[in-house]
């Protein structure tokens, strides 16, 4: 990568590495509440309705909603290869973590800057969360 | 994190991979929330759903040799006996359905299909550590009875089960069942609909923050409000643990809420016209109804008895089905005091042991449903039913016309 990627110190949750296009929400997610087919946001008032997140980095806010559904959310979506290839999480919940460690699905949280600052939506992203660095390379203006 | 000799040697597959899987669950939590040890756990609730996702966790468990250190007690799926005399389902939902209940049978818990342990089948004593999952159950046993659980997913409920501890962080110690934030309420609450939809605006207030809620008016609720008020909380957020000054155990005064620190300033204060503005927002449908659906959270007799006071002998309309689903115990109850006879002539039915999130309910889809819970109309979009969202008494009064207006 060129010199224009910024590195993050972050702290490991589930073990991985990955890279991608960053979708970024700053509402908690129900991860039942995806179209398992396409890895969409089907929730209505959602701030990412809409946004695949499949194979995306994503940034987000935090888990929200039934303690059961949300495994099923991340299994669906595992089935489907359609689950982020990592997910950047601002705070930290438990049943969003059980998910995550059930299929394996990369994540970290305590990025060192505040993660809205400094990705947005479209920036291509690396998650190494065994060096436990988030490398962000900003998208062309 | 601490972990005995015992501990390592789960986690190192030397009893087998389905504990091995538990541990490192536990193990993983642990570490993410720098918990310091594990520590024993008598009671936990397994929110199983008949969902994949959650059957392939137990079914990984239990064919890796695992069973239940503890019994824990579960949520329902659907009481496939009964209600495929009612309803079509495909081969493969019966199958997911049948391979759930022979996995946790395997595992050995209490298969009570309950998703209100708090209020009869798994009371916790005061202070009592415990693992629940269920999103409406965890606030209740931490907020209304003042035990200690962390806001646990289906799975790491079940991985506590299995090794019988859980891990030492959270709502476990002291400090973190203070309250972050104050919310004064000035709203009158006639009733647990009321409560649900107040819930509904405190969750998004308060995410995963411990809300303090202050009321102007005294109030006394029952096991339903406590219930309704902590689904909605953890369903537009993700709130496990709450305060009521001079209500419930751990705030007898709004000083000891917030664990003799200072006191903030209110972060909002509702009245009745937020309530009003929620439930508009919830619910912009109106017109014919195929169906009314209560009962998300489980319904209790009392609510059930309820209904038949609220009909009055009048009659369902013919193009509407109408579903009340409760603990098997109420729909026993109901039996025994021959309510469910009486309601059934009216068209209204019950079941026990069944979730409203279950394929067997598909044939209502595309058309328009009534319920008095948010949580319910949230989880059944997904399933392809909008849901509008009114109190009991208006579910009733629809349910009679046929459409709601």
């Amino acid at each position: 990568m060129s010199q224009d990627v910024k590195v993050y110190k972050c702290r490991k949750i589930v073990k991985g590495c990955a890279e991608g296009e960053a979708v970024v929400s700053r509402d908690a997610m129900c991860f039942y509440l995806t179209d398992p087919e396409t890895g969409e946001v089907i929730e209505r008032n959602h701030a990412i309705h809409g946004k695949s997140i499949a194979n995306k980095i994503l940034v987000l806010k935090s888990g929200k909603g039934s303690s059961v559904v949300q495994v099923d959310g991340f299994y669906q979506l595992w089935v489907k290869h359609n689950l982020p290839a990592a997910i950047i999480l601002v705070e930290t919940e438990p049943v969003i973590v059980s998910a995550a460690v059930m299929v394996e699905c990369t994540m970290v949280d305590r990025m060192e800057a505040d993660p809205y600052e400094v990705i947005e939506d479209g920036d291509h992203v690396e998650v190494d969360a065994e060096k436990g660095e988030v490398r962000v390379r900003k998208k062309a203006a | 994190m601490f972990l005995t000799d015992e501990e390592k040697r789960i986690l190192d597959g030397s009893e087998g991979p389905g504990k091995q899987k538990a541990m490192e669950m536990l193990y993983a939590l642990g570490l993410t929330f720098d918990a310091e040890k594990l520590i024993p756990v008598k009671r936990a609730h397994v929110a199983l759903s008949g969902q994949e996702g959650d059957t392939y966790w137990c079914e990984l468990l239990v064919n890796g040799g695992a069973t239940c250190a503890i019994t824990p007690t579960t949520n329902p799926y659907w009481d496939t006996c009964y209600l495929t005399k009612f309803f079509d389902v495909t081969k493969e939902e019966l199958d997911l359905a049948n391979r759930t209940g022979e996995a946790y049978r395997k595992i050995g818990a209490k298969l009570t299909y309950h998703c209100a342990p708090g209020l009869s089948t798994g009371v916790p004593f005061f202070g009592e550590h415990i693992a629940y999952s269920e999103s409406s159950a965890t606030p209740y046993v931490n907020g209304a009875l003042g035990a200690r659980s962390n806001r646990e997913s289906s799975i790491s409920a079940l991985a506590a089960a299995v090794i019988g501890k859980t891990p030492y962080y959270g709502f476990h110690i002291d400090e973190n069942r203070h309250g972050h934030l104050l919310v004064e309420v000035e709203a009158d609450l006639k009733d647990c609909y009321d409560w649900g939809i107040l819930g509904h605006v405190v969750g998004e207030l308060a995410g995963y923050h411990n809300p303090v809620l202050r009321f102007k008016h005294k109030v006394n609720p029952g096991p339903e409000d406590y219930l309704y008020f902590g689904a909605e909380a953890a369903t537009s957020g993700a709130v496990a643990m709450y305060h009521m000054v001079g209500v419930t155990p751990e705030a007898p005064t709004i000083e000891a809420a917030f664990g003799g620190g200072k006191v903030p300033s209110a972060a909002a204060v509702i009245t009745d016209k937020d309530l009003k503005d929620r439930e508009a927002k919830l619910t912009p449908a109106t017109g014919d109804i195929n169906l009314v659906m209560l009962g998300c959270p489980h319904y209790t007799y009392d609510q059930i008895l309820e209904i038949d006071r609220l009909f009055a002998g009048r009659k369902v309309s013919h193009n509407t089905a109408f579903w009340i689903l409760a603990e098997a115990g109420a729909v026993e109850l109901a039996e025994r005091s021959h309510l469910r006879q009486k309601l059934e002539l009216l068209g209204v039915r019950m079941v026990g042991d069944t979730c409203i999130d279950e394929p067997c309910w598909k044939s209502f889809e595309g058309h328009l449903g009534l319920t008095d819970s948010p949580k319910c109309a949230y989880y059944r979009e997904r399933r392809g039913q909008p849901f509008a969202i009114r109190r009991l008494s208006e579910c009733v009064e629809a349910a009679i016309k046929g459409r709601i207006d």
